[in-house]
């Protein structure tokens, strides 16, 4: 992908905060589907991913954008349950497919990076209108 | 470009590879989560002695780009670490702060001469 003018500090952090901004709604999707049940193993929710990939801005310069989102191969979980109605023939309930253990990993990892990238952007700001301020 | 030379001597030039560098930086961190990503970072001191024997700003800065050897190679092949990135990053601000402020006392000795003060 190319961008017709050159990339600069807040495209970069700007494009890899919404980024993150992607991984932490899929985290967040994920987790509130983490307790659902279906009737077959198919029907289950399976943890949604991001996949992160570079956006180059010129040499050295880049930036991250979500190039998709795949489902996580974490199967989901067979439950003897005969008491829910949405047990199939066997009395069988298949739980979502989420390792909620590492989806709250990734939660932290995602907003301390979101984090990061605010900082850079915040440091770029204070130079461009110290920059701008010379002379006066 | 010669005028800026002769007003701001070796400042000008340091100042926008110090940009270059930030923006280096930035992407460093921006791809901390990428799988495959090469941290790269420009050689400082090469660049400016590039930009001095005659080469363009871009052209030094592009030239000096170099990847970073990381301590502690990941499985994902990302090489960036984010404790080196963001200490490179605070030093290349304070540095770039540096040659504002030299850039600053320039301009002011120029003006107090312009003045007559």
């Amino acid at each position: 992908m190319t961008v017709a003018r050159p990339m600069n500090v807040f495209d970069i952090a700007g494009r890899a905060m919404s980024a993150q901004l992607v991984r932490l709604n899929t985290t967040a999707s994920n987790l509130a589907n983490a307790g659902s049940v279906s009737s077959t193993k198919e029907g289950a929710f399976r943890a949604l991913k991001p996949v992160f990939e570079t956006v180059s801005g010129g040499p050295g310069i880049a930036t991250v954008g979500v190039s998709q989102v795949v489902q996580s191969d974490v199967e989901p979980v067979k439950l003897h349950s005969p008491g829910n109605p949405l047990a199939d023939a066997n009395g069988d309930v298949w739980q979502a497919g989420v390792d909620t253990s590492a989806e709250l990993i990734d939660m932290v990892e995602s907003a301390r990076q979101y984090q990061n990238n605010v900082q850079v952007l915040q440091t770029a700001k204070t130079l461009t209108l110290d920059t701008l301020r010379l002379g006066q | 470009m010669a005028d800026d030379q002769s007003l701001f001597g070796i400042h000008g030039t340091a100042l926008a590879l110090r940009s270059q560098r930030l923006s280096i930086l930035a992407s460093n961190i921006a791809n901390a989560a990428t799988p495959g990503y090469k941290a790269r970072d420009i050689d400082f001191s090469r660049a400016l002695d590039l930009a001095s024997r005659g080469s363009s700003v871009d052209q030094a800065a592009n030239d000096a780009v170099a990847y970073r050897v990381p301590v502690t190679p990941s499985l994902d092949g990302n090489t960036v670490e984010l404790s080196t990135e963001q200490t490179e990053f605070a030093e290349n601000a304070v540095q770039y702060r540096t040659t504002l402020s030299f850039l600053q006392s320039r301009i002011s000795t120029i003006q107090r001469a312009l003045k007559g003060e």
